[in-house]
């Protein structure tokens, strides 16, 4: 069954996109990433020009984070405050972010850059967790099922900053310059890599802000709601790159997926869910890496004159 | 004589559409002026006939609306493979595809194939630099036609024009579902030993309709509006998906 994409300007087959956002989805809800470092490949994979790939990405994410949010919030597992914050700094950071991609497809390197950052961030952040949750899962079996104390007991220099904020959900009094930063910086990411942004998002939490794990996963999912459609909104009115009918098709199966997968989830433990993420990151971080290495089978490649 | 009136005027008409030519060696059209890519689009095909006024070789040349495409070339003198050199080539066919009655080379001389543009090996592409290394321009170049074969735009074999009782002639003309849009050109050529005799230019306008065409219409007549009704379906999608699983 074909579908017309009115702005990729191909067709494609209905189910083949059902069920990929449907699979993006179920991960999406399992483990409160946006899914579209999964996403904005597998449609370059299938022919979709990366722009509009990047664009419609961003408009999917929309609709499974907010199916998502919703289930976590009837849970009380959202931090408000925390998640406005980052919101400030990610509209900031997804704007910059379009005028860079815009910047960098003029210049024939947005691809390299897109791969680039997708081998490095993958790298670091499935390695780093990979690594510690699975000395965690050691530690925890050996003590009998003991919880695993978190590193935010320590004073670092970030404890020193100015513009103390309290957040009451995440039982935290920081500063609002280090959830303002990140933010800012996984703004940058949701617009030149068509993500949610969440892979990210979801270890800074953990690991930077000391978030407790449980509000984790749904402030991730409430911040990634605001950023996706504000790059949404300006890939649409400046680069003409977010296809409704492919984004329609995409969150019919990513929400369905995401609904089931915040389910699945909830009978796993933090540990385990963070293992199979790792996995699943550096797994896409080892394929894009290869590609960039190995010789590829067409070294030229062909773009209109302002496209790329 | 009201009744018959419609029918003089078509009459008239058709008559009017013939080439008005001294010989009328050539007389040739399409089923379809118009490809219209709806909902379900999945590739066309289009029908070319015609008639000759004897014996002769046809050919067909279907060139696409034309546009500048950019070559690019990656290397991995940085030790990851990254695009670094880039040709511009200018008014090159977004599509071309040949049809011809017999194999080109034996009935049809090199000069009036490069004359016409018949073959991919004749297509025109004017570069905008200055350059002096020939054999790189001739790398891209050759590398274009390859990828333009590959996404299935440019024609990669001869395609058949079958001739009825030396005067009428067929051919099918297919589209892919990636076809650009726009102002198609289908030329038609009659070759007798050696020398084109007559040729014929046809149009044809391939352009999306119906829901597809208003919603991408729409994506660039009103491109901020159209950015804040897409995040608003989602957030209703995401909002009914979970509002209808929370009562399962």
């Amino acid at each position: 069954m074909q579908i017309y994409l009115p702005i990729a300007e191909m067709s494609v087959n209905v189910l083949l996109i059902l069920a990929m956002g449907g699979g993006v989805g179920l991960l999406s809800g399992m483990f409160g990433v946006g899914g579209g470092f999964l996403t904005t490949p597998l449609l370059i994979f299938i022919g979709v020009p990366p722009t509009v790939a990047v664009g419609t990405g961003a408009n999917q994410i929309v609709a499974s984070s907010v199916s998502g949010v919703l289930a976590h919030m009837r849970r009380d597992n959202v931090d408000f405050m925390m998640g406005a914050i980052l919101t400030v700094g990610g509209f900031v950071g997804s704007t910059f972010g379009v005028w860079l991609f815009k910047l960098l497809r003029t210049l024939g390197q947005i691809d390299l850059a897109i791969s680039l950052s997708y081998v490095v961030f993958l790298g670091i952040i499935g390695g780093l967790m990979f690594i510690e949750s699975a000395q965690a899962m050691v530690k925890t079996r050996r003590r009998g099922g003991a919880a695993v104390a978190r590193g935010s007991g320590h004073h670092t220099w970030i404890h020193g900053l100015p513009l103390k904020m309290r957040f009451r959900k995440s039982k935290l009094y920081i500063s609002a310059l280090l959830p303002l930063t990140i933010g800012f910086l996984v703004g940058i990411l949701v617009a030149i890599m068509g993500v949610g942004g969440g892979f990210v998002m979801v270890p800074a939490m953990i690991y930077l802000i000391g978030m407790p794990t449980q509000v984790v996963v749904g402030t991730s999912l409430f911040q990634i709601i605001f950023v996706t459609a504000n790059a949404t909104f300006l890939q649409a009115t400046f680069n003409h790159t977010v296809d409704a009918v492919l984004a329609l098709l995409l969150l019919i199966g990513g929400v369905i997926g995401a609904q089931v997968g915040t389910k699945v989830g909830s009978h796993l433990r933090g540990e385990q869910l963070r293992v199979l993420l790792a996995l699943l990151v550096l797994g896409v971080c080892a394929k894009l890496a290869f590609d960039l290495v190995v010789t590829p089978d067409e070294v030229f490649s062909l773009g209109l004159r302002g496209d790329f | 004589m009201r009744r018959i009136a419609p029918f003089l005027s078509l009459a008239v008409a058709l008559l009017a559409s013939f080439p008005v030519r001294a010989e009328g060696e050539l007389v040739a059209d399409l089923s379809e002026h118009l490809v219209a890519i709806t909902t379900g689009f999945s590739g066309a095909k289009v029908l070319l006939f015609g008639a000759t006024d004897g014996p002769g070789d046809v050919i067909m040349v279907v060139r696409g609306p034309s546009e500048s495409p950019v070559v690019r070339r990656k290397d991995n003198s940085t030790g990851i493979w990254m695009n670094q050199d880039h040709v511009t080539f200018q008014g090159a066919p977004s599509f071309y595809q040949i049809a011809a009655s017999r194999p080109l080379a034996d009935f049809a001389p090199p000069d009036i194939l490069e004359n016409h543009q018949i073959g991919i090996e004749n297509v025109r592409l004017d570069v905008s630099e200055q350059t002096a290394d020939a054999t790189r321009l001739e790398d891209f170049r050759n590398s274009f036609l390859r990828l333009k074969q590959n996404a299935g735009l440019f024609g990669k074999e001869l395609a058949s024009i079958d001739i009825l009782g030396n005067r009428l002639f067929r051919a099918n003309l297919n589209f892919p579902s990636n076809v650009p849009v726009g102002a198609y050109s289908v030329e038609v050529y009659l070759v007798r030993e050696g020398q084109v005799v007559s040729a014929e230019i046809t149009p044809l306008h391939i352009s999306k309709a119906g829901v597809g065409a208003e919603v991408s219409q729409f994506a660039y007549d009103y491109a901020a509006f159209y950015g804040i009704i897409s995040v608003l379906i989602a957030v209703a999608a995401g909002w009914l998906a979970s509002a209808f699983f929370r009562r399962a």
